[in-house]
């Protein structure tokens, strides 16, 4: 166990934790923000996408010791229902999701992607996502909605 | 706009009214503590207060056993609530899948839900306005006929001042009111001598209303299954076999005792976990647990020539003969042309984006369970056998799980999150890794599908003869995984799995339509367990029986559309959707394939119908394939769509497009890969799904029709996408494809093998 101290949606935070937790968990269950999800553990769906220093993260690959004092965010620290980004207001919007499991993926790589590059084309977006995996099948209107935030 | 939760005993345990709700973004465990002392059986059906209960703010809180999957039926079913109450669409608030709080419904399958518990609410709601009616003229002292509703407040026509709201009227306590409720579950008649609205006036019903769930689902808020927490909670991680039926012969506990915070190995008979007190310290001690396994009890065929085999060569256990017509085989006899062929559809996966999840809370006696079940009667009742004590002590209750598309009816994670909280007497969370999702989750099962037809001297069709050989679901309704490892054992074969979409739509004067279910049923756990899955067995039949009939439209230079439309017979709506999707794709009467072109990319477009439990989908599929690499691209899909009444439109456009995406996926790419002792797709990539770069574009044409009631739309639309996109592999090719997935490899093979890939 080792104290570990991290920079969560703009506040300090210290855990005591196993260092070689994947960051995943700590945010799930030591710090309580449920955006970020457990889909695979293995980096091939996108379900526990966090921001780290302006990169999307594949959070439940990378150990939580390798997170200390860089900054993470989290899709709580985009926004909230009573205060939506204007990524998720466009989500809302367009109704853009079905069981809405992958939706954490799908904005935080979105939100990674629009900080580099503010106007991608439905290529680049369709690049950018490929490997955001969604079984409901929203990709259009998660298409839809981000043309719609970028506009 | 988070989703609330009324404690109906908290509710009605006061007559002056208190309801308590609770934000879903709060602390959950606040929540959960305040209603998990609610055991007991289920409210009764014939008291009104069961369905429903209004506050004394106006709102109203609808009780539902059936569950969100993820589809807006909390949406679609509040606004049948609200209009029939002629209450605010945001006042309703929808409490559902807690077997404490609610009438069992049955199970949220089949995409029935609005066509059997749709009418089910609205009755419940046409009681309670009847009745608040009732309690308004005694109020406000005139005759009930000259009263008006409008926003959950009654007043006198024509002296609008004089008035009186349903919650002054009502809020905060009981009905009190006696309803008819005959048949169980999804079979019930709730209210019939309730008097509902003309679907004319509906001015909810009908509208696009924003889903209620949305929102926080964009944002954190929303409370998942796997966002479950109580106090004292330890989490669990399962130790499956890795190979069929086999159990532990010797486990070294040692082999554990190094990693911090483990909690208890739990073994019960062949069932193993391990408990900790954090998330990664249980799934380390669950990848580093030593386990001797003993060899497996028995075999699975070992690849998919023996699968094969043993599906054209066993003995059924299941016969379905639902079409059986004239005489074929004297039609085939006579017949200037017949034509035969075989189809085959492998294993297929669910794929739950979010592993199996549930929190188990179990004492002596009594035991608390969430879980994302769609079937929380069943699964309290299986979790009673398990645990061995009465249903009444059960409570389920119900929380979203990540779109499961059948998977979780049943769902087995509960019973290993109940096993493991009995053991350590502690509540404990279990979610599965994706290796045991992938590995252990039920299966879509296999088919293969024989063809016949015969043709007379005019062209036309005077024989069908349709045969579909798979398994039935052993799974879905019967003993599960945990189950079976403690020594439950199945009773019976398992669940049919259907005989529809097999070409009924057409009427031919001799016609035979059997499916076959073979023995698959296992007394210990295998990892190609079967279930429904989504539209179960229909997209399969489907590929075949559209697939055929485009063989022989094809081979009597017939344009496919054209061909269809003169054997459908009476039935209107499906010829509706059939030249509406047309239309809309803007098809060219013309036979299949079509005309040579040069170049490596081939186009080709492919068209398939089906009337599914009354719902009419024709699908039209544009593809191009590469020539020199063998994939076919899904340029678009066109879809006309007819599921009655349409409650949300918005919503039926959402089902379509997953429908489509998940069937193009299935066509594309899907395949479970085996051998004799295991399953060998255990992630993403050894499974993969359609993704981003591949989705193709989608339109959808929607015919409403107010008139009826309301169908599901949440599984008709997948049905006939792979029919279609391999009639338009044919047509782009003149190859015909008859076996899912359509994967590079097996195109570019099987157009190599047809001398195809000269033709340009």
């Amino acid at each position: 166990m080792a104290r570990i101290s991290l920079k969560v949606n703009g506040r300090s935070r210290v855990v005591d934790t196993d260092p070689s937790t994947p960051l995943l968990y700590v945010l799930r269950d030591e710090l309580g923000l449920n955006g970020p999800k457990f889909g695979c553990g293995l980096s091939q769906c996108g379900c526990c996408t966090v921001i780290v220093d302006g990169n999307a993260v594949r959070s439940c690959s990378m150990a939580v010791s390798n997170a200390q004092n860089r900054n993470i965010t989290t899709l709580e620290g985009l926004g909230s229902v009573a205060r939506p980004h204007r990524l998720q207001k466009a989500f809302i919007d367009e109704q853009a999701a079905q069981c809405g499991y992958c939706m954490n993926g799908m904005i935080m790589n979105t939100k990674a992607l629009l900080d580099k590059n503010p106007h991608p084309t439905e290529a680049e977006i369709r690049r950018a996502l490929d490997g955001i995996l969604c079984r409901c099948g929203s990709h259009l209107r998660v298409l839809r909605a981000i043309q719609r935030a970028t506009v | 706009m988070a989703a609330r939760e009324v404690s109906r005993r908290g509710f009605l345990k006061t007559t002056g009214g208190l309801v308590v709700s609770f934000s879903f973004s709060g602390p959950v465990s606040r929540l959960l503590a305040q209603s998990s002392d609610l055991t007991g059986v289920e409210p009764e059906a014939t008291q009104l207060d069961s369905w429903l209960a209004v506050a004394p703010n106006g709102g109203v809180t609808v009780f539902t056993s059936k569950v969100e999957l993820g589809t807006g039926i909390e949406t679609a079913l509040a606004q049948i609530v609200a209009d029939e109450l002629d209450v605010p669409f945001q006042k309703i608030q929808m409490d559902w899948g807690d077997t404490a709080k609610s009438v069992d419904q049955g199970m949220t399958v089949a995409s029935r839900t609005l066509e059997r518990a749709g009418p089910q609410l609205r009755q419940a709601a046409a009681a309670a306005r009847q009745q608040l009616l009732k309690l308004a003229a005694a109020r406000l002292e005139v005759p009930g006929e000259r009263l008006t509703v409008r926003d959950g407040v009654v007043s006198v026509t024509g002296n609008e001042g004089k008035k009186v709201s349903y919650g002054e009227l009502i809020g905060g306590k009981r009905f009190n009111l006696k309803i008819t409720a005959t048949g169980e579950g999804w079979d019930m008649k709730v209210a019939p001598e309730a008097r509902a609205k003309d679907p004319k006036d509906y001015k909810i019903v009908g509208t696009s209303v924003p889903r209620i769930d949305l929102p926080p689902k964009f944002t954190g808020e929303y409370t998942y299954i796997q966002d479950v927490r109580v106090p004292g909670m330890l989490h669990g991680r399962v130790v499956r076999p890795p190979v069929v039926n086999s159990k532990p012969a010797s486990i070294d506990e040692s082999s554990i005792r190094h990693i911090s915070g483990v909690v208890k190995l739990v073994q019960q008979e062949n069932f193993l976990g391990v408990v900790a007190e954090t998330e990664w310290a249980a799934i380390q001690a669950a990848r580093a647990l030593k386990v001797t396994w003993s060899p497996p009890a028995e075999k699975l065929p070992a690849n998919k020539d023996e699968l094969d085999a043993y599906l054209k060569n066993t003995k059924s256990v299941i016969d379905m003969n639902p079409v059986k017509k004239g005489n074929v085989e004297e039609a085939l006899s006579r017949a200037t042309r017949t034509f035969q062929a075989t189809y085959r559809w492998p294993f297929q996966l669910h794929g739950m984006l979010g592993p199996s999840c549930a929190v188990a809370d179990v004492l002596a006696d009594r035991a608390t369970i969430w879980t994302g079940t769609q079937a929380p009667f069943m699964t309290r009742d299986k979790l009673a056998t398990l645990l061995g004590i009465p249903k009444k002590n059960v409570r389920v209750i119900h929380k979203e799980a990540a779109g499961c598309y059948g998977r979780l009816e049943p769902d087995d994670v509960p019973e290993d999150a109940a096993l493991m909280s009995r053991a350590v007497g502690r509540p404990v969370r279990v979610q599965w890794m994706r290796e045991d999702e992938h590995g252990w989750s039920p299966k879509g099962p296999p088919h293969l599908i024989s063809v016949r037809a015969g043709v007379d001297t005019q062209g036309k069709v005077i024989a069908w003869d349709y045969l579909d050989r798979s398994f039935p679901w052993t799974d879905a309704r019967g003993v599960l995984l945990a189950s079976r490892q403690v020594g439950l054992k199945p009773t019976d074969p398992g669940f049919p799995n259907g005989a529809t979409s097999a070409g009924e739509v057409y009427q031919f004067e001799n016609q035979k339509i059997a499916a076959q279910n073979l023995p698959w049923q296992t007394a210990g756990p295998i990892p190609l367990r079967t279930c429904n899955l989504r539209s179960p067995g229909q997209p399969a039949r489907c590929f075949a029986s559209e697939g055929f009939i485009d063989e022989v439209a094809s081979a009597l230079g017939i344009d496919a559309v054209q061909f269809r439309l003169r054997y459908i017979g009476e039935n209107k709506r499906l010829r509706e959707v059939l030249v509406a999707a047309a239309q809309k794709a803007g098809w060219k009467d013309r036979p299949s394939p079509a005309p040579a072109s040069a170049g490596p990319k081939l186009l080709g477009r492919g068209v398939a119908i089906t009337d599914r439990a009354g719902a009419m989908v024709a699908v039209v599929a544009e593809v191009e394939v590469d020539k020199p690499t063998g994939k076919v691209a899904v340029k678009r899909i066109t879809v006309a769509h007819d599921c009655g009444r349409i409650v949300n439109p918005d919503g039926v456009r959402m089902q379509i497009d997953g429908n489509v995406i998940q069937g193009v996926s299935r066509t594309l790419l899907e395949e479970v890969q085996f051998d004799a002792i295991s399953v060998k797709s255990l992630d993403w990539k050894s499974y993969p799904i359609l993704t981003f770069q591949e989705i193709p574009a989608i339109e959808s044409v929607l015919i409403n029709r107010p008139e009826m009631e309301a169908l599901g739309a949440g599984e008709p639309s997948i049905v006939p996408v792979p029919a279609a996109i391999a009639n338009a592999v044919f047509d782009a090719t003149g190859v015909r494809f008859r076996e899912v997935p359509l994967t590079p490899q097996r195109v570019l093979s099987t157009l190599k093998g047809a001398g195809a890939l000269s033709r340009a």
